[in-house]
């Protein structure tokens, strides 16, 4: 008996079976964008403790108003300059008075290092764009995160951000700290 | 008439659409590794801003959404509106709603739970530290302004 031919199997159907897979998964997927810029907020404030008084040489005044405008410490400033005055407001070089002190601290997996207690005080409007706000809180990252990655090379040899060794992270997190603190927004500059 | 019959009828050959599953397979297999099932429909229109210092959220599980926006339905007017899961919400109900999903982990996962504000880039700051304070209040510390990632034009 000669091997009959087995019938042919038409393969028109499984373009259709595709076809209605792919837009079942067109119409119920996004392509979420899940990155972000993370923060810590403080604590509520107690309103029975003072704060805690502040050396006027350990802040640096960001004001933002609603119409987008910057002032660094008083002096109007563009957002391409923030990340830069940052920079030098936190890590004080040249140990300058008018710029914050630093503390030694003895910091695990780094020994003892001088930590700066400068700590950035942003204050919005109530109007101010959230784009602004962003850009603003995005420069003032980029400073520490470059601040980190220095600091990692003049220790480690590695930039901060290809750091794996959790130690070592946390050591550098703890030498350069994010210190941001958001004032409740008034109505600054014309509403 | 014989010697100029043609030599057997030419017909045109077919295309053959075998590989046309294939292309489509490939583009199913890019969307399923690409997307990820959306939970929620959004009834706010979200441009986010772009920054350049961002980072991924870790454990989708254990993160929880606030949408703030213009709504997409014209006719709930142009205000930026809060929307928390499915609904329109108020500033004060952001309180239940961080405990609710903190009922809805575990004991354990409850330190690592952190919010991620999605925001309109043109919304005004009021709204956005109102959210802010209530977060403050009800403990919800770790948050995350989500943003979308400036492509470096160096």
């Amino acid at each position: 008996m000669a091997s009959r031919k087995t019938p042919e199997f038409s393969a028109s159907s499984m373009a259709d079976i595709a076809f209605l897979l792919l837009i079942f998964f067109l119409v119920t997927t996004t392509m979420d964008v899940d990155t972000g810029i993370s923060r810590k907020l403080p604590p509520p404030l107690d309103p029975n403790v003072k704060p805690p008084d502040v050396k006027k040489r350990n802040i640096c005044k960001i004001l933002v108003n609603s119409h987008d405008m910057l002032l660094i410490n008083g002096k109007p400033g563009e957002l391409s300059d923030l990340k830069q005055e940052t920079k030098e407001f936190l890590s004080n070089p040249n140990n300058l008075p008018n710029l914050p002190e630093k503390k030694i601290k003895n910091i695990e997996g780094l020994g003892e290092i001088p930590v700066s207690l400068g700590i950035i005080s942003l204050k919005n409007d109530r109007g101010t764009s959230y784009n602004m706000y962003i850009q603003v809180q995005n420069e003032l990252t980029a400073a520490v995160n470059e601040l980190r990655d220095e600091l990692s090379m003049k220790k480690f040899g590695v930039r901060f951000s290809k750091l794996t060794d959790d130690i070592k992270i946390k050591a550098i997190q703890k030498a350069v700290p994010v210190s941001i603190s958001e004032a409740e927004p008034e109505n600054i500059g014309d509403n | 008439m014989s010697k100029f019959k043609k030599e057997g009828k030419k017909e045109l050959p077919k295309i053959s659409t075998a590989s046309l599953p294939d292309i489509i397979f490939m583009l199913l297999f890019f969307f399923m590794v690409s997307t990820t099932m959306r939970e929620t429909d959004l009834f706010v229109k979200i441009n986010p801003p772009e920054a350049t210092e961002v980072q991924k959220l870790e454990k989708k599980s254990l993160v929880s959404f606030i949408y703030v926006g213009p709504p997409l339905n014209k006719k709930l007017g142009t205000e930026p509106r809060i929307q928390l899961n499915d609904s329109f919400h108020v500033v004060d109900d952001i309180v239940s709603f961080i405990e609710n999903e903190r009922e809805a982990r575990d004991e354990v996962d409850r330190k690592f739970l952190t919010t991620s504000l999605k925001v309109d880039k043109d919304v005004k700051m009021g709204i956005v530290t109102d959210i802010k304070q209530e977060l403050r209040k009800v403990g919800a510390f770790k948050i995350s302004y989500s943003t979308r990632k400036k492509m470096e034009e160096k």
